[in-house]
């Protein structure tokens, strides 16, 4: 083979390489949930202190270090979803729910676009037939997004 | 009359007391839990094992400019801070920054694996709730502590932070002198 067509080939080669990379990262990548299934936390806060409203199941698929210093009151730690052992715990939680279970998955790990445990535990419940999920819009992290503003936290497990 | 005064008193001190318990636990979060760790206060110590074993004191570092960073292996901002702390660390270390890494994995084997390829050189701890308290709670990563030679917190930065402003603020504090001696210094 020519030097041209080997240049050629190894381009081809290293382009296929870098999309499986940026493919991977993207995967999980928390801005690329839309916009129809993500929450903002006062909306969230509204539905928890009615009395009228349906209550989610919330799940907390992050760091479990951080899950014990402040949750959501009410909320499970089931994570961190980045990895398919959190994956298959969250799995486990819900398969015995109705698929018209209203679920709220959050995290707070990090700024909103480097979460890695949002996206792939909203693929998972989708997956699974659940449509009636929501993703807690966390925009920079839990404390100041959610304990700074004066909502309802819990400690421990 | 002496009986009347005396109940309106009593009375007095048990609602300015329940007044103070109400501003303690407001909205279920405990005031004190984000009181400390705050700009200005002095840095609470803690004593922790880092990944070869050697226990680590903050107290014994008085003296020199400590950056405290909370971090985690699966924190993608805190990767990418890493290894500029590794770079500071080698540039500024004899002129007194120590930099003391605690991490909030939930175990040590992926931290020391990370510790490793990234030749992380500087300790690092791991961290857990109650330390995560002690600083006000580390509810988000990353989040970084530059605390002064006189052992007081002289900044809090929340989530990635340009190294350019660490290294100004690590420069600025390294040449202020030392009010207390060390056993590092």
């Amino acid at each position: 083979m020519n030097f041209p067509a080997k240049f050629g080939q190894m381009l081809l080669s290293l382009g296929a390489v870098a999309i499986a990379l940026a493919s991977t990262v993207l995967a999980y990548q928390a801005s690329l949930i839309p916009s129809s299934r993500l929450m903002n936390p006062d909306e969230l806060v509204k539905i928890l202190q009615s009395s009228k409203s349906e209550k989610p199941l919330m799940i907390q698929v992050g760091s479990h270090v951080l899950y014990t210093q402040a949750h959501i009151p009410g909320s499970e730690y089931i994570g961190p979803a980045s990895g398919e052992s959190g994956l298959q715990q969250l799995r486990q939680r819900v398969q015995s729910l109705p698929r018209s279970k209203f679920i709220v998955l959050y995290c707070g790990c990090c700024p909103w676009g480097h979460c890695p445990n949002v996206k792939p535990a909203d693929d998972a419940l989708h997956a699974m037939g659940f449509g009636n999920v929501k993703v807690l819009y966390i925009a920079d992290n839990f404390g100041a997004d959610w304990v700074d503003k004066g909502y309802p936290v819990a400690k421990g497990d | 009359m002496s009986n009347r005064i005396l109940r309106a008193l009593a009375l007095m001190v048990v609602l300015t007391g329940l007044y103070f318990v109400a501003r303690h636990y407001h909205n279920g979060a405990p005031a004190g839990m984000r009181g400390t760790g705050s700009e200005h206060s002095m840095a609470p110590n803690f004593s922790l094992l880092d990944l070869t074993g050697q226990r680590i004191d903050l107290s014994s570092y008085r003296g020199k400019v400590v950056l405290l960073d909370f971090w985690a292996t699966w924190c993608d901002p805190c990767r990418d801070e890493i290894p500029h702390f590794v770079e500071l660390q080698e540039t500024y270390r004899g002129q007194g920054l120590q930099i003391i890494g605690i991490s909030m994995d939930d175990g040590p084997e992926p931290v020391r694996d990370f510790s490793r390829r990234f030749k992380m050189n500087y300790p690092v701890v791991m961290g857990d709730a109650d330390t995560g308290e002690l600083y006000g709670g580390v509810f988000g990563l990353p989040i970084a502590f530059l605390i002064g030679r006189d052992g007081r917190i002289s900044a809090k930065h929340i989530g990635a932070t340009d190294i350019s402003v660490f290294e100004k603020e690590i420069v600025n504090l390294l040449q202020s002198r030392a009010d207390a001696s060390s056993p590092h210094s």
